[in-house]
């Protein structure tokens, strides 16, 4: 699994990663989710790595079309779970033990009942942090500018419109041939964007 | 997904989803027969010589089996109030096993003859010098306990009835309306479950110690009982796949949804445990500890120890990844794990006021056991071969056999 996470961080490149190159990709629109979600899949098998699909709803198995690998989020999870749950006991045992040891209520120094609660606490909240910040690391989140903004069709991306998008430095890109690919997808406009 | 089908209240042949002729499964319920026998039959040869451990070990057995129909009463129960669409196609596993809660009643006769062995608190003239049973007399006395019983076992085969004649019978006129019904009557028969279950342990179970009390006892046992439930739920669910039955209408998605309940009131059960337990630990008054103290001393803390590890730890983190959750084999391995803790809950929570000395196995234990199982195996295989095993007509059940997680 470990390769795995390093592959999916991998494969995303960071935004300051982005390449000086005049063309940021192509993208292209599609009338209906089963266009695009054919589309994904003829995209996936033709062996292309470095490019998404926008739509404005979520669309069943599109993942699947896609080839999507499953997110590295679950581990992130479940290691900050596990640092707080230890980080939140260890602090209450020094804390209890050597650093002011106090008698509560005729309760030994290390009363780890009573350390439970907190430990459980800490736990759930790195768990959640590490849900909400690893999702935004992941999606490289938050992004101020993207080169597909520029795009006046791409507008219609949260109305009625669906997209995919195949980035420049993808190993099997080329700028015409990419671009009749997803024309003979049936796509509805194909556009080449600067980046 | 949606699918044109010509009946819409059709979504699957009979012949999908019932026992076929000759198949292993129709078995069922003459094993349970021959179980229940031999275990009846040990029970009177053993029973008389050892009569007060009899009366413990049969009612362990007998809360371990009711434990499990009351939590499909629930299950069934929030999938109606909650319009609940994947869990349609395990609803009438759930069905059938409540709908031995009429067994179940009459498999609590035997502790009538065992009530002064079990309960001291029923011994005559108990109260005579005791200021807290004199105070709680008005409650703990025979004739209201039997009362109360009577009224438990007649609501519970009430609802069980109502639910199962209901879906039952939408089968056969596949009329829309009763799974409007019976939505309309989950919220209040919840309700009614809850508090029945709640005074129910607090009888049967609690008042084992009649000094002590939790007043989270109820949810505590409620927590073991669905936990139970699901566990055997995931253990049939698998076992008729293997068997070729269901193949096309149970599928990885909804050993998945099973799996995630599982690990859910796992971690629920353990919240609720340790919350009763860290109260009473933490304000140490001598009549609320006396429990713990029992079951922290000699054999009775190593059971302690490994509920906590087996009840909660152990299928906490098994339970966690997602594949194990939709691999059949490792789902039904986490489930038969879980019953047989589930099991040693109720051991840990009933044996202790008769051996408060250390753990003592006995040969009545597997007796019961078998007597009790057996009964309740052979009533819910004797409903599986007469029903379908799915709601056939139920106006869901295409969208249940399509659902896939997101």
């Amino acid at each position: 699994m470990t390769f795995d996470l390093l592959r999916s961080l991998g494969a995303m490149p960071l935004v300051n990663q982005l390449p000086k190159g005049p063309y940021y990709g192509v993208l292209a629109e599609f009338a209906t989710p089963a266009d695009l979600y054919h589309a994904c899949e003829r995209v996936r098998d033709a062996g292309f790595t470095r490019w998404d699909a926008h739509t404005p709803f979520p669309v069943h198995g599109l993942e699947g079309a896609m080839g999507l690998r499953r997110s590295p989020l679950p581990w992130i999870v479940l290691g900050m779970g596990l640092l707080g749950a230890a980080l939140g006991f260890l602090l209450q045992w020094w804390v209890h033990t050597s650093a002011y040891p106090l008698v509560i209520s005729g309760k030994p120094f290390n009363a780890w009942p009573a350390f439970i609660p907190i430990t459980f606490e800490v736990a759930v909240l790195f768990a959640a942090l590490g849900a909400v910040l690893g999702m935004l690391g992941l999606n490289r989140l938050p992004m101020h500018y993207h080169p597909l903004f520029r795009s006046k069709v791409f507008e219609r991306v949260t109305d009625d419109a669906f997209f995919i998008s195949i980035e420049s430095w993808d190993p099997r890109f080329d700028a015409s041939a990419t671009g009749k690919l997803l024309e003979s997808l049936g796509a509805r406009s194909v556009e080449l964007l600067e980046s | 997904m949606q699918e044109s089908r010509s009946d819409p209240h059709m979504a699957l042949r009979p012949e999908q989803a019932t026992i076929p002729p000759g198949h292993s499964w129709n078995r069922l319920p003459m094993i349970g027969v021959v179980l229940a026998l031999l275990g009846a039959v040990a029970c009177a040869i053993l029973g008389p010589a050892n009569p007060k451990q009899f009366f413990f070990s049969w009612l362990v057995s007998f809360l371990f089996f009711l434990s499990l129909a009351l939590g499909a009463l629930f299950f069934v129960l929030i999938q109606y109030a909650a319009q609940g669409g994947w869990g349609i196609v395990v609803r009438r596993i759930g069905e059938t096993i409540f709908a031995t809660l009429p067994v179940m009643a009459a498999l609590f006769l035997p502790l009538l003859l065992g009530l002064r062995d079990l309960y001291s608190w029923s011994v005559p003239g108990a109260a005579e010098h005791d200021a807290l049973l004199r105070w709680k007399a008005p409650y703990l006395n025979v004739p209201f306990f039997l009362i109360r019983a009577a009224l438990y076992f007649g609501i519970w085969s009430f609802i069980a009835l109502l639910y199962y004649r209901g879906s039952s019978g939408q089968d056969v006129t596949g009329d829309p309306a009763v799974s409007a019904r019976l939505r309309r009557l989950a919220g209040p028969a919840i309700i009614v479950l809850a508090l029945t279950q709640t005074f129910a342990s607090v009888d049967w179970i609690m008042s084992l110690t009649p000094h002590w009390y939790s007043t989270i006892f109820g949810v505590y046992f409620f927590a073991g009982s669905f936990v139970g439930f699901i566990a055997l739920l995931s253990v049939v669910v698998v076992g008729m796949r293997r068997a070729g039955l269901l193949n096309t209408v149970i599928s990885a998605e909804h050993l998945h949804d099973l799996g995630k309940l599982l690990f859910a009131f796992t971690a629920f059960w353990a919240y609720i445990a340790f919350s009763q337990f860290f109260l009473m630990w933490y304000a140490n008054l001598p009549e609320e500890t006396i429990w713990y103290q029992a079951r922290l001393e000699g054999s009775w803390k190593t059971v302690s120890i490994l509920l906590m590890a087996g009840h909660f730890g152990a299928p906490f983190f098994y339970l966690m990844g997602r594949a194990v959750k939709r691999r059949g084999s490792t789902l039904a391995a986490g489930g038969m794990w879980l019953l047989a803790m589930h099991f040693m809950d109720l051991y840990w929570q009933v044996m202790p006021t008769l051996h408060p000395a250390g753990v003592r196995p006995s040969v009545l234990d597997v007796a019961a056991f078998l007597a009790v199982g057996g009964c309740f195996g052979a009533a819910a295989g004797w409903l599986m071969r007469r029903k379908a095993l799915v709601p056939l007509r139920d106006p869901r059940l295409a969208e249940s056999i399509a659902f896939e997680n997101a």
